[in-house]
Formats: C-alpha cells, sequence, structure tokens
C-alpha cells in the first residue's frame, strides 16, 4: 500500500502540456475548431506584427528600441540569407524571415507559464518543413533543369564510387524535411519536458523543493538560449537547401 | 513481483534509447571544441565560421534528438 500512497504523490506527466484542447468546449476536434494551438498561433503572428508594424511606424535616424530590435531581426535574417544562399537567395527574404520570427516567436511564447508551444507539434514542424523541402525541390528544377540531379551525381568522385554515392545523396535529400521538422519540435519538446519533470520534482519533495525550483530556473534559461537557436537552425538550413537548389553541382 | 512484461520492455527500450543521446553529445562536445581550438588560433576567420558551427550542431543533435524520439514513441504511443 505504502508504494502505491507514493506513486500518487510522485505525480509526473510531462507529456500533458502538450495536449490540444477546444478552447469553446466541445471535445470533438474539427478543422475549424479553435484550440489553444491556434490561440498561439495567432498570437505569435499578432506579436510579430505588432513588432515589426510599430518598429517601422516613425522611421527614426535615431531609432527608438522597437526599431532597432525590428531592424537587428531584420538585417540579421538578410545577412544570413546572403551569406549562406548568395545574392540570388535574397529573393526569397520574405518567406525565409517569415519562417524565422513564426518560429522565434512561438517558441518565445511557449516559454510563458501556462501558455502553449504549437512548434513541438509535429503537425505543425513537419507542414513548415515540408513546404520548405517541396518549394525548394521545386525551385531547383524549376531553375536548373536536370541540371538540379547535378546535386546527386557528385562529379568529383571517382566514376565507380558514382552511383553509391548517389545513392547516399538521394536518402540524405529525403530525409531532410525529416530531420529538419523532428529536431525544432524534438529538441522545444524535450526542453518542455524536462522542465515539467523537475515540477514534478518539486512537488514530491516537500521542504526539499528549493533545489529542483534552482534546476527549473537554469534549465529554464538554457530553454531561451535553445528557443532563439533552434529558430536560427531552421532557417538557417532553409537557407543551406535553398543554396543547394539555386547552385547545384559540387 | 507481478506486471505487464510488454511495458516492462517498453521500458527497457526507452532507457536503452536514451543511450543514442550520449553519441550526440559527444558529437556536439566535438563540433563545438574544434571550432573553439580553430578559433583561438585565428580569431579573425572565426567570425565569418559561426553558421558552419550551428549547422554542424545542428546535423550532429539531430540524431541524438532521434533517439529521444524513439524513446518517447515507445513511453507514449506503442
Amino acid at each position: 500500500m505504502a508504494v502505491e500512497e507514493k506513486a500518487v504523490e510522485f505525480n509526473i506527466k510531462p507529456m500533458d502540456q502538450f495536449e490540444i484542447s477546444n478552447l469553446f468546449g466541445g471535445d470533438v476536434i474539427h478543422w475549424y475548431s479553435f484550440t489553444n494551438a491556434s490561440l498561439w498561433m495567432g498570437l505569435a503572428v499578432l506579436s510579430v506584427i505588432l513588432l515589426l508594424v510599430v518598429g517601422t511606424r516613425k522611421r527614426a535616424i535615431v531609432p527608438s528600441r522597437t526599431q532597432s530590435i525590428a531592424e537587428m531581426m531584420y538585417g540579421f535574417v538578410y545577412k544570413m540569407i546572403e551569406d549562406v544562399a548568395g545574392k540570388e537567395g535574397l529573393k526569397f527574404f520574405p518567406y525565409i524571415f517569415t519562417l524565422f520570427t513564426f518560429i522565434l516567436f512561438s517558441n518565445f511564447l511557449g516559454l510563458l507559464p501556462m501558455s502553449f508551444t504549437p512548434t513541438t507539434h509535429f503537425a505543425v514542424t513537419v507542414s513548415l518543413a515540408l513546404a520548405v523541402f517541396l518549394s525548394v525541390t521545386f525551385l531547383g528544377f524549376y531553375r536548373n533543369g536536370t541540371k538540379f540531379l547535378g546535386l546527386f551525381w557528385v562529379s568529383s568522385a571517382p566514376l565507380a564510387l558514382r552511383p553509391v554515392l548517389a545513392i547516399i545523396e538521394l536518402i540524405s535529400y529525403f530525409v531532410r524535411p525529416v530531420s529538419h521538422s523532428i529536431r525544432l519540435a524534438g529538441n522545444v519538446m524535450a526542453g518542455h519536458a524536462v522542465i515539467k519533470v523537475f515540477a514534478g520534482f518539486a512537488g514530491a519533495l516537500g521542504i526539499w523543493a528549493a533545489l529542483p525550483i534552482v534546476s527549473i530556473t537554469a534549465v529554464f534559461g538554457l530553454e531561451v538560449l535553445v528557443a532563439a537557436i533552434q529558430a536560427y537552425v531552421f532557417t538557417i538550413l532553409t537557407c543551406v537547401y535553398l543554396n543547394d537548389a539555386l547552385h547545384p553541382g559540387h | 513481483m507481478e506486471g505487464n512484461i510488454a511495458e516492462m520492455g517498453q521500458y527497457i527500450g526507452a532507457g536503452l534509447a536514451s543511450i543514442g543521446m550520449g553519441g550526440a553529445g559527444i558529437g556536439v562536445g566535438n563540433v563545438a571544441g574544434s571550432f573553439l581550438s580553430g578559433a583561438l588560433r585565428n580569431p579573425a576567420a572565426a567570425g565569418a565560421q559561426t553558421a558552419t558551427l550551428f549547422i554542424g550542431i545542428a546535423f550532429a543533435e539531430a540524431l541524438g534528438i532521434f533517439s529521444f524520439l524513439v524513446a518517447l514513441l515507445l513511453m507514449f504511443a506503442v
């Protein structure tokens, strides 16, 4: 009996925070249901719009704080695309900037207590990654025609090795959307689950709860970093894939 | 000693899958360590390579995330 009592006290449910629920009643979730995921995605988009619209309203020569944040974000993504994908990649700046800001803001908003992080769901990240994968593949064939297949035919390798390398390159090409999406969702989800597990320790330890609370604070600091880095990584990998589509061949 | 043997297998499997994260740790540490040793030899060239650093870390880390995913699947989806 004592064992069972302990089990109730030690109540850790790290995955409950990722549950999707209807905000306005009803248990069944339809495609038109307004869920907590819709709410937080909408909030992320709204905060991006708010930051950029308010930031660029005055357009002062000496920028205000809001304006410099907006300008820094813009310049950061602009330089990233220019460095990785070259001048031609800048045509796709709006798309990549949208991806970056959306992921960044949903990650950051998800760090608020009691909130929900859309990027912990594979449904969201797979949609983002598949959109990148499909548009990059389409763009590669549109821009280069059959020359795009040169991406898989490593011309610098010895001829005997090339078919083997082609198979490996082909596999690694099609694994891209998988790893692209799982990296983002997995990182963010793992971090949030870790915080919840430590919170469960705090609930079970009574007077010693200070120990896990200190660790939660530390892990939370790490999570803020991870939220920014994962948005950065997703964006820069998009740029790398875009570069492959614009300049195929090795 | 009673219980469900399938559940036991799930927990053992999830634990074994977590070993993969150690590999990701070695990989990420290797990338960051090599970057640092290179960057300290030639600090002027280091700034331009931060993007490469993060791409390398992301690739190394993705495989660790896969093992985390396998553990999650065993715990909650199987």
